[in-house]
């Protein structure tokens, strides 16, 4: 940041945290507010909606794809005034550049009925400890709740979607194939009495059968993260790595916090964590990090 | 009563060409009429319908007691709670 303002004193540290982005007209910027998992207060969008409507010289904002509130147009000398405004009710600015962001997420396991894992929560508590640390290039994080996957964990450098494990209890079973029709997988098939054929190779952990078994003879037998590491889209897409199809979920910190060190210490600059896994090998990311994980 | 009168519905509905999440609302609103511990009887396409209606019954805390396949449909009986 070079931009030099007799007017007003900028605060550096408010910039090093990176959410300010310089636009193409002079002296403004575009300011990237922090809205980790895409769940906002009424409140703060007021907020955000007031400032916006005073600060932005452009006059709109912009929904960034990772769930961000951007307000466009800030003029370089309203940055702190606009960052105690938005301070009032707790609204931070988020980031850009080579450092963690803001962790995305699903709408949430408390209203969504596919949901097995609470993303919301996991998405604040990994924002709250890793926003920020610096990296060799950007580092995102996504929190999908279930296999539909909708907040694309396959294109995130570190990426966590719910699973839950099924299991069968024969006696509770009355064969009326309902899981069958359940399974969008082909993984469940009724026998002649409607009993289910259950072929773990083709089962994505939805627990569809789970929710409609009528006598509970599918139960859950565990539920947690499935891990993908090294996606990312840009100039250069790269599908994720799968490396771990189990993580409890009171393992996700322990997990991301392994992965960024492994990150910093075998990645180069401008370089993403998926172009240091296909530098130096998959099999060295899956010994010196998810091995420690795999005992579960 | 004897195994066959377990199985005698109270009120019937017919959800063949109803489309989600209409047929799921009607076997709702039907349930409604109902009083605990009777039993409904659906008639439900094959497909989407299938899939979907009886995971939200269940949802909704009832219970399906019985499933039984027809031509490209199928015969659910439903007990109230």
């Amino acid at each position: 940041m070079t931009e030099k303002t007799a007017k007003q004193k900028i605060d550096l540290n408010e910039l090093k945290s990176g959410g300010f982005i310089k636009q193409t007209q002079k002296d403004l910027f575009t300011v990237r507010l922090k809205v980790p998992g895409g769940r906002i207060t009424p409140d703060k969008m007021i907020k955000i909606a007031e400032v916006a409507k005073k600060y932005s010289r452009l006059g709109y904002c912009h929904l960034s794809f990772r769930q961000s509130v951007e307000i466009i147009g800030v003029h370089i000398d309203d940055f702190d005034t606009v960052v105690k405004e938005l301070a009032t009710v707790g609204q931070k600015v988020a980031s850009c550049g080579p450092r963690v962001r803001v962790p995305t997420a699903c709408g949430g396991c408390e209203y969504n009925p596919n949901g097995i894992m609470d993303t919301q929560s996991k998405a604040l508590e990994v924002d709250e400890k890793f926003f920020g640390t610096p990296c060799h290039h950007k580092f995102k994080m996504g929190f999908s709740g279930c296999p539909i996957d909708c907040t694309r964990t396959r294109e995130s450098d570190l990426g966590f979607q719910g699973v839950v494990y099924p299991v069968w209890t024969e006696d509770l079973c009355n064969g009326c194939t309902l899981c069958a029709k359940a399974c969008l997988e082909g993984a469940i098939v009724s026998d002649k009495e409607g009993k289910p054929i259950f072929d773990k190779s083709k089962c994505v952990y939805c627990g569809d059968c789970i929710k409609a078994c009528p006598t509970d003879a599918w139960k859950e037998k565990k539920k947690g993260w499935l891990v993908r590491v090294g996606g990312k889209h840009g100039r250069h897409p790269r599908e994720a790595d799968e490396v771990l199809d189990y993580l409890p979920d009171e393992k996700v910190n322990d997990f991301v916090s392994a992965t960024i060190e492994w990150y910093n210490k075998n990645g180069k600059t401008k370089e993403r964590i998926g172009s240091s896994i296909d530098r130096v090998g998959l099999d060295k990311f899956k010994k010196e990090v998810v091995a420690a994980f795999t005992k579960t | 009563m004897t195994e066959e009168e377990k199985f005698i519905p109270n009120d019937t509905i017919d959800l063949r060409g109803v489309l989600c999440p209409i047929n799921f609302v009607k076997t709702k609103l039907k349930l409604e009429m109902l009083e605990t511990g009777q039993l409904l009887e659906v008639i439900l396409d094959d497909g989407e319908p299938m899939r979907s209606v009886p995971r939200s019954i269940k949802e909704e805390g009832h219970k399906i007691i019985k499933v039984e396949n027809l031509d490209n449909s199928y015969r659910i009986l439903i007990k109230k709670a």
